[in-house]
């Protein structure tokens, strides 16, 4: 059964190929998916017959029990017949419906053929959730089908609205079969059948499924969605909505039907949903112009009957309700095909303007003739044998009396209207109606003088179908039948095709009985029924005569019936409920998301920090173990270093200008260093130091783009909320910090570190060891972090290329003298002193006398150049690389590692830059960050990997002896590669900040200063791109 | 070893220099009593970054952001017990080492600090750029949408929701296939009405979000 999925899948994905190549005779080949599926079906007959019940299991999530179980019995033989036998000619008919030059077909063959696949798995599947699975992609895959025509609204809000019925319907199931997969202790669906768990759960749980069974069959009240996906394409309309996917709702209910019927939920649920379906859906079809919405109101009316016959609990009801499904797929699919066939010939589905059809279309009328003659239930037809054993059983009802009473007496009525709609539909597609024919006279006779004006006037009209192409019909015009053209074989053929099975069934009434009756008889109640064409003058016949009797009278009394309906009031109809539904829901959206989401930064985090403290807060007030004795301070020194901060940060808070505070803040990050020294952390304190350092100098760097005080804002009021919630936050944090420590129940895992580091991580320092192995993969998830922090600054300053050149010292001579230089925007108190000396030379374009402290000195602006900076540069800046590198080695062993060494470096680059300007840092850095970003991480992968590869897990050091002449033996330990790529990671993203927030920024201040001042021939465009609006 | 005083000495592991009997573990518990100057800081600049980070300027925000960072930093010190000796193994003996694993973690984070630092400027700067000053604002697609519903307006256009109109069956009555009845090879026309065959309109201007189904 997996290989059937499998070429329905394989099928599918292949079918827009096929269509491009073949055109519409590509569905003749898709026809051989679900042929296949018949094919093993009926292979399978005899031993399914004998209560073989083949079975396949293959395992999917072996962890979560999932597994893809598939199982076949009478139920199922029966419903793969119809699918796969259905599917297959409905695709053949497609072959021949659609034009030629119809859009999209590619898609609906795919859509259609993966359609098929979902139900061969639907009605196969033995495992709930897969059933689920199964069902759920039935829900999509109509949904697409729906909307075919995805230009049109109707197709469009037809197709949503189905999908959020069925998908509501489905989410209910999902809730009940896991409750009933929970309960029962197992998902297999035939072990659920045999032993059926029970309590309150479960029938919870079945509410649930028959929810879910009551959307996929359009039962009342979610019928409505049933006659609106008529916008669906015609075939579409045959097989899911008449043969296929409104049946897995009766499916679903025939299967827990022998399990779960004699309870009360489910024979209340189905008998009033059954009756109140089948009366509702007749009732509606009277009054219907529209073919196919006649036979989608039939099919809501009939669904109703199905679902009642094979959930009614009986055995002979059960037998009947299988012959209906398969009677029903048999001539309601046939009915639609043959509203296709009318629909193509005609150019409308409007009984109203049909007239004559039947003689036009012979072959066509015999199908529809044949269909309808079942569903009414004439003899010697299916639709006659299963209705004919529907009555006998209910005739012989288990339940009480006025119960069976009821349901009989519905039953009788709804098929009185099942007369009445028949032969209307039969009527109104094939009759020759007077009136119509005579308001077609009149309407020739106008077209013809309207013709004849027109070919006077030159050739427009070519004679074929005149009236179509002179002038625009009236929508109510009627249909000339001597124009109807007759339609090809191939599109004729599955209508009737269907139709004669359909007799032909009949005619051997005990051979269905022996296929069906095994099913019927794991039912748990009544005596075993029986399928037959004659069973003698029965009360049942007497019924039926009653109610071809009763419906034909409806028939003739069509318009005065039409009439009634009109001056009745039915109440509110479901179609406008669901719409005023949406919009509640729509309007409840709206206003949920206006207090909730306010759009105000401030907001959104106040109501965190809010939730921080009204939480975990009295959380912690009610439940935290306050410590019995605290000590002041661990080292004296901490004060200090306390004060420092607290002083600074409140200084911070209170402080309006932009420099202030992030100096400020600075003070309190170096205090806070400070205690990492003191709480016996170095590394902690050597990072943090550098970080702190990195940190104020870009921020400087950008504050001086930015204006020098932060804007009085009139906030008098929320200052005080920010406030309090501040302070709330504060003393919420300190009894955390006080609390949090005696939370442990445990022994600190770290422990263990030591000897961990220590044996295994070959390092002394245990923090670096931590990072480059212990806890490696979080090192490399934070080194990731970083890249994506690096791509985003700058991304969002270079805005057009994150990679821009590399500014290099010759570039900047060679662009003009007449720029003034970089950070120019002071006055030059010293020009006038200078000017015999460099500007002399520079005008005389010679090179320098001497060498220069930094190559790239000269770009900078000339009061902005620092010869003692610039030499202390020089002499710094070597000595710095050379002690990242130590740092970085040494740091196995001793404080340092990659990403003190990587802050090193980049403190060292800062350095260049401040002294010697964009140049200068392109000269000491000719790299692009991003290359030392990718290397960085492909690094510390990559050596993640040797662990592996030397059998054992990612990540895992290694050490490597090395004999090296002069040193001696070398101790290598694969974590130094690790640490090198953070090293690399972090110099990259020091690199790229000043790269951005620094040189780029400058330019871009450049420029714009040249923008506001200068000539227009200054402007360069495009490096202007990111400048002020 | 002959290599201990090598100028190289810190870059190599000497494996026999410590004994594994030393870096075995030797305790079950650490002191967690807290010391209150760190609680103090740690409330001191949680109260303050908080206060920052409510504000409406990007360059405070930020300044609150890195306070409230250095706090939690210290949360972690707390959480990890005493203070105490380097944990460099051969320095400090095992029983007096502060928490490594808190160290560790700190350390990494301290480094992102440095990574958003840099990310809300480069947005502080943008915004400065595109607005002229660096603050946040409240979103404009969420105060209309408030509006919207206070007045209660739909927020969208959207027929599935309008209660007047055809049903949907009545609309599906109007829906014709491509279909080739005469046999000429192509799709026939039929009597469309102009409004029954429509694009989905693309978001017009003032509906954004409101697709219509």
């Amino acid at each position: 059964m997996l290989y059937l999925l499998v070429a329905h899948l394989a099928m599918a994905l292949g079918a827009p190929a096929l269509v491009s190549v073949l055109g519409r005779k590509a569905f003749l080949v898709m026809a051989l998916a679900p042929a296949s599926a018949a094919v093993y079906a009926l292979s399978w007959t005899t031993r399914v017959m004998d209560g073989a019940h083949p079975t396949e299991v293959t395992q999917w999530v072996p962890g979560l029990g999932l597994e893809l179980a598939f199982r076949m019995d009478t139920l199922s033989w029966l419903m793969l017949l119809l699918v796969g036998g259905v599917g297959a000619l409905v695709l053949v008919y497609c072959s021949a419906y659609f034009s030629p030059t119809a859009s999209g077909l590619g898609r609906f063959g795919a859509v259609l053929t993966a359609f098929a696949g979902a139900m061969v798995g639907l009605v196969t599947a033995d495992d709930m959730l897969l059933l689920f699975v199964f069902w759920e992609l039935t829900t999509v895959f109509s949904y697409l089908l729906i909307g075919h025509y995805a230009d049109r609204k109707a197709s469009r809000r037809a197709a949503m609205q189905a999908i959020v019925v069925t998908t509501a319907g489905g989410l209910a199931m999902l809730v009940g079969v896991v409750i009933l997969g929970v309960q029962g202790g197992t998902f297999r669906l035939s072990e659920i059948i045999a032993e059926p768990p029970t309590g309150g759960a479960v029938t919870a749980a079945i509410v649930c499924i028959l929810a879910g069974a009551a959307s996929k069959s359009a039962l009342i009240p979610l019928h409505f969605w049933l006659p609106a996906a008529m916008a669906a394409p015609t075939p579409v309309s045959a097989y899911l909505h008449a043969a296929a996917m409104v049946k897995a709702g009766v499916y679903l209910v025939a299967r827990f039907a022998p399990a779960y019927s004699d309870t009360t939920v489910w024979r209340t649920i189905v008998i009033v949903l059954g009756v109140g379906t089948l009366l509702v859906g007749g009732y509606r079809a009277l009054r219907q112009h529209d073919l196919k919405l006649v036979l989608a109101f039939g099919t809501v009316s009939q669904l109703g009957l199905i679902i009642l016959l094979v959930g009614l609990g009986t055995r002979s009801a059960a037998l009947a309700g299988l012959a209906m499904i398969g009677a029903h797929a048999m001539f309601k699919a046939s009915l639609f095909l043959v509203v296709g066939v009318v629909d193509a010939a005609t150019g409308t589905r409007d009984l109203r303007r049909l007239t004559g059809v039947g003689r036009a279309l012979p072959l066509t009328a015999l199908a529809g003739g044949l269909a309808t003659a079942s569903m009414i239930g004439l003899p010697p037809l299916a639709g006659y044998v299963a209705k004919e054993a529907a009555l006998e059983a209910l005739l012989h009802g288990e339940g009480p009396g006025w119960v069976d009473a009821v349901v009989l007496i519905g039953v009788v009525v709804g098929s009185m209207f099942t007369v009445a709609y028949g032969i209307r539909f039969f009527w109104g597609a094939f009759a020759t109606k007077k009136h119509v024919a005579a308001a077609l006279a009149r309407a020739n006779e106008h077209v013809h003088t309207d013709a004849a004006a027109k070919a006077r006037a030159g050739k427009g009209a070519t004679g074929e179908e005149p009236a179509k192409q002179v002038a625009p019909l009236p929508d109510d015009a009627p249909i000339d039948p001597a124009r109807i053209h007759r339609q090809p074989l191939l599109l004729v053929g599955p209508a009737l095709v269907l139709a004669l099975l359909g007799l032909a069934a009949a005619l051997v009434p005990h051979f269905g009985e022996d296929l069906l009756a095994p099913y019927a008889d794991t039912y748990p109640v009544g005596e075993p029924g029986h399928l037959v064409l004659w069973a003698g003058l029965t009360p049942a016949l007497g019924l039926t005569v009653l109610i071809l009797g009763v419906g034909a009278l409806l028939f003739w009394q069509r318009n005065a019936v039409e009439r009634f309906q009109a001056s009745l009031w039915t109440g509110p109809e479901a179609d406008r409920t669901y719409r005023r539904i949406m919009r509640r829901l729509d309007d409840l959206a709206a206003d949920v998301t206006a207090v909730t989401q306010r759009g105000s930064l401030p907001f959104y985090l106040g109501a965190i920090l809010v939730v921080l403290v009204a939480g975990p807060g009295l959380l912690m007030l009610v439940g935290g173990q306050w410590p019995e004795q605290v000590k002041a301070w661990d080292r004296p020194a901490q004060l200090a270093a306390v004060v420092a901060i607290c002083v600074a940060s409140i200084l911070a808070a209170r402080s309006r200008r932009r420099l202030k505070a992030v100096i400020l803040v600075g003070i309190a990050g170096y205090g806070n260093a400070m205690l990492f020294l003191l709480h016996g952390a170095p590394d902690l304190a050597l990072t943090q130091v550098l970080v702190e350092t990195i940190t104020l100098v870009v921020m400087v760097l950008v504050l001086r783009r930015l204006p020098p005080y932060f804007s009085n804002r009139p906030l008098a009021a929320s200052r005080w909320v920010r406030l309090g919630l501040g302070v709330a936050v504060g003393v919420v944090m300190m009894g955390f910090a006080l609390t949090v420590p005696l939370a442990r129940v445990a022994s600190p895992i770290s422990l263990d570190f030591p000897a961990e580091a220590y044996i295994h991580g070959y390092g002394k320092n245990i923090v670096n060891v931590t990072l480059v192995d212990i806890r490696a993969w979080d090192t490399m998830g934070e080194i990731s972090v970083l890249l994506v922090a690096a791509t985003g600054v700058a991304s969002l300053v270079f805005l057009r290329t994150r990679s821009g050149e590399i500014l290099r010292e010759r570039d900047a001579t060679s662009s003009g003298a007449a720029t003034p230089g970089i950070w120019a925007n002071e006055d030059d108190p010293g020009a006038a002193l200078r000017r015999r000396g460099v500007d002399k030379e520079a005008e005389a374009g010679k090179q320098p006398r001497m060498l220069v402290w930094l190559s790239a000195g000269r770009t900078l602006a000339p009061q902005r150049r620092s010869v003692i900076f610039e030499v202390v540069t020089r002499v710094l800046f070597h000595s710095m690389i050379v002690f990242a590198i130590f740092l970085l080695f040494s740091g196995h062993n001793a404080p340092g590692g990659g990403f003190a060494a990587g802050l090193v470096v980049g403190v060292a680059l800062i350095v260049r830059y401040l002294a010697g300007g964009r140049y200068e840092l392109g000269e000491a850095a000719p790299v692009h960050p991003g290359l030392l970003l990718g290397t960085g991480l492909f690094l510390s992968v990559g050596v993640g990997l040797i662990g592996l590869f030397m059998g054992k897990s990612v990540l895992l050091s290694t050490a490597i002896d090395i004999s090296l002449p002069l040193v001696g033996t070398v101790h290598l330990v694969t974590s130094l590669f690790f640490d090198l790529g953070v090293f690399l990671v972090v110099v990259g993203l020091v690199l790229d900040i000043l790269r951005t927030l620094g040189a780029e920024i400058d330019r871009q201040a450049e420029a714009s200063a040249r923008e506001d001042a200068g000539p227009m021939e200054a402007m360069e465009p495009d490096q202007i791109g990111g400048g002020r609006r | 070893m002959s290599s201990t005083n090598h100028l190289l000495a810190p870059l190599l592991v000497r494996a026999a220099d410590v004994d594994p009997a030393d870096v075995a573990r030797t305790t079950d518990s650490i002191d967690m009593t807290p010391s209150l100057v760190l609680v103090l800081a740690i409330g001191v600049l949680f109260a303050t970054g908080v206060y920052l980070l409510l504000e409406r300027s990007l360059t405070r925000v930020l300044i609150g952001f890195i306070l409230i960072g250095n706090g939690a930093n210290l949360m972690f010190l707390v959480a990890g017990g005493r203070a105490g000796g380097a944990p460099l193994i051969g320095t400090t003996p095992t029983d007096q080492m502060s928490d490594p694993l808190v160290q560790a973690m700190v350390l990494t984070a301290i480094v992102i600090t440095l990574g958003l630092t840099a990310f809300v400027l480069a947005m502080a700067y943008r915004s400065w750029q595109l607005h002229g000053h660096d603050e946040v604002q409240d979103d404009l697609e969420d105060r209309r949408v408030a509006r919207h519903a206070a007045r209660n307006a739909p927020a969208f256009e959207d027929s599935d929701t309008e209660e007047s109109g055809e049903t949907l069956d009545d609309e599906a009555s109007q829906v014709y296939d491509e279909t080739d009845g005469d046999g000429d090879g192509a799709t026939d026309t039929r009597g469309e009405r102009p409004g029954e065959k429509d694009a989905p309109p693309s978001g017009s201007a003032g509906t954004p979000g409101g697709e219509e189904r």
